[in-house]
């Protein structure tokens, strides 16, 4: 009778788990899907202009017509934040994956190489993660502003440390492998074994790494652009929309300031829970580590 | 806790300060070879409009005054010779020497992430236990959505709702500064009623990590032998939780603490420029927007030391609270 009471509390424990992981799961999945469709499909399929002025209609507060509402020239704010999220989101993809590009070579050299270029490679990652990201961002960007390519560049820059790490670290351990050792005997020059058998087992971690980095690159690209040091002013951005809206918000107007920041908190999100659902899969041991 | 190891924190102290004269050498060398790189002209932004109408000769001439044309080692080598004898050269924006700047904006950024991380730390601590002590209760799921929600969100962003709610809806806080306009001195009261929200949306971005490595530590602690053999004594919860799970459940994330300087100084940049505190991060951002290179060059050299230090204060913490570490084998 008790066994089966806890029989039935443990099972009804692990179902309830795991149907809210999988509800987590879509839920993430269904919104950056969303997202991407906004992004793909709203400038293209709606012949709206998101310049489109209307004085007449200046701050106005969220309606049916506006659900946004407008801002302080009555443009159409749901529209910039679209426009501004695919602006964001383009910067962040870019970066993203350059980081990545850079921190998996800098990374499966250090490992494949060993000795003491492994070391003075550590060492010089070391030196520029002693650097806080934001500020060295901040530094590139005065000295080469303005445009998209010097933020797409800074976010790079900060960012290729942590996959160099890790691609690192994955590339010491599988060396240990005994397929890695087959290889070698078998006549396998340097090169081969890192192209033919490093670099494909560590592409899931460095994939990983690259769709958690997607949000900080938009998050940084926004402090960036809020500053008033990253995308020029008239291309809507989700960090210029903010910065844009201080006005508004001071004279009372929320709305503004709101939206644009709920459409980099949802991707996010979105993005962190689908990350974290593929990690528990490509690694199920480490699934009570924490998702930051 | 009677004798502390000072022997062999002095000595990690030297190690980590002999490691960080390369690190911070390299540092102000990689500054310098940006700005090289860079395709801004120090001699059209000292000329300022000047620039449009001078002829050819007198731009060569201020090229040569100024030196602009030098390699970059010998300007590199020219800086850190004077900045070893406490020069930093003159800020172009702010119209001081940059030591001055320094000086006297430190105070206010120090006070400002001290206060923030305290409360941090507090409510972090306070959140993550009651999360912690029953994991999948209602509090617990709230805590945990509400803290990955607000690491998502921007602080600049939470900065200006926060500025909209108290300053404006409800008119109990200052909206920025350091002081009212109409003060002509700087007071105590003055200055504990201005840093309430720039402190407390600093404190909030720094919570959610916070409070989620506390939950995850002492549940993990919630979950192990010693709890299981405290709860077996007798023991009252309280006792458990607090003298148990809490001390083992800590250390880890005490010993994190160091390494948390980084995003305090990330958070401060931001929240210092949205309510104008006129710290050292605020003038950070007005030297880029000016392209100030002097005063970014220290500051960027600056914040650098702090996380070196940062680092080196979380090892010492690792070491002193942590029995199975020795600091002599750091």
């Amino acid at each position: 009778m008790a066994e089966a009471a806890i029989e039935r509390t443990w099972r009804s424990h692990g179902t309830r788990r795991r149907s809210t992981r999988t509800l987590r799961v879509r839920t993430s999945g269904a919104l950056v899907a969303l997202t991407v469709l906004a992004v793909l499909l709203v400038p293209p399929i709606v012949q709206l202009d998101q310049q489109a002025v209307d004085l007449a209609a200046k701050l106005q507060p969220p309606s049916w017509e506006h659900p946004f509402g407008t801002d302080d020239v009555g443009r159409d704010l749901l529209l910039r934040c679209v426009y501004g999220l695919r602006v964001s989101l383009l910067v962040g993809v870019a970066a993203a994956l350059t980081a990545t590009i850079v921190g998996t070579a800098v990374g499966a050299l250090a490992g494949a190489l060993g000795g003491w270029a492994d070391r003075a490679v550590m060492r010089l990652v070391d030196t520029f993660s002693s650097v806080p990201h934001l500020l060295l961002g901040i530094f590139v960007v005065a000295m080469f502003r303005p445009g998209v390519w010097p933020v797409v560049v800074s976010v790079a820059l900060t960012h290729w440390l942590s996959t160099a790490r890790i691609v690192r670290a994955e590339v010491l351990s599988l060396r240990a492998r005994p397929y890695i050792d087959a290889a070698v005997s078998g006549g396998a020059s340097r090169w081969r074994v890192t192209v033919r058998h490093l670099l494909p087992a560590v592409a899931p971690q460095a994939a990983l790494a690259a769709v958690l980095m997607v949000p900080h690159a938009m998050w940084h690209e926004s402090a960036l652009s809020f500053l008033g040091l990253g995308l020029p002013a008239h291309t809507a951005s989700l960090g210029t929309l903010i910065q844009s809206a201080r006005g508004s918000l001071l004279a009372g107007q929320w709305w503004p300031t709101l939206f644009p920041g709920l459409f980099i908190i949802i991707p996010t999100l979105a993005l962190a829970g689908l990350a974290g659902a593929w990690r528990e899969r490509i690694n199920p041991r480490r699934r009570s580590e924490l998702m930051l | 806790m009677s004798s502390l190891p000072w022997g062999a924190m002095a000595r990690l102290a030297g190690r980590r300060a002999l490691f960080a004269v390369p690190v911070l050498l390299v540092v102000t060398f990689g500054v310098f070879a940006i700005a090289a790189a860079s395709p801004f002209d120090p001699v059209k932004a000292y000329a300022g409009t000047a620039a449009l109408g001078a002829d050819q000769e007198t731009l060569d001439r201020l090229r040569a005054n100024l030196g602009v044309d030098r390699p970059v080692v010998a300007h590199w080598w020219d800086w850190l010779t004077a900045a070893v004898t406490g020069d930093l050269g003159e800020s172009s924006v702010l119209r001081q020497p940059v030591a001055q700047v320094i000086g006297e904006r430190l105070v206010w950024s120090t006070l400002l992430c001290a206060v923030a991380f305290a409360v941090a730390v507090v409510t972090g601590t306070l959140l993550g236990v009651l999360a912690a002590r029953r994991p999948g209760s209602w509090l617990d799921r709230t805590v945990t959505s509400l803290a990955y929600t607000l690491e998502a969100a921007p602080v600049f962003w939470i900065a200006l709702l926060a500025i909209w709610l108290f300053a404006l809806q409800w008119g109990v806080l200052p909206a920025g500064g350091l002081t009212d306009t109409a003060s002509e001195q700087v007071t105590a009261g003055q200055v504990a009623s201005h840093i309430v929200l720039p402190a407390g949306v600093l404190a909030v971005s720094q919570l959610p990590w916070f409070t989620l490595y506390v939950r995850q530590g002492v549940g993990d602690a919630l979950a192990e032998d010693p709890v299981r053999g405290a709860r077996a004594r007798g023991l009252s919860e309280r006792t458990v939780l607090l003298g148990h799970a809490l001390r083992s459940g800590l250390l880890p994330v005490l010993t994190l603490i160091g390494s948390r300087v980084p995003e305090l100084i990330t958070g401060a940049l931001l929240v210092e420029s949205v309510f104008s505190w006129p710290g050292i991060a605020a003038a950070t951002v007005e030297a880029a927007t000016a392209v100030d290179f002097p005063l970014l060059a220290a500051l960027t050299v600056l914040a650098t030391a702090a996380v070196l230090v940062g680092n080196l204060l979380a090892d010492l913490l690792y070491g002193l609270f942590d029995p199975r570490v020795k600091l002599n084998d750091m």
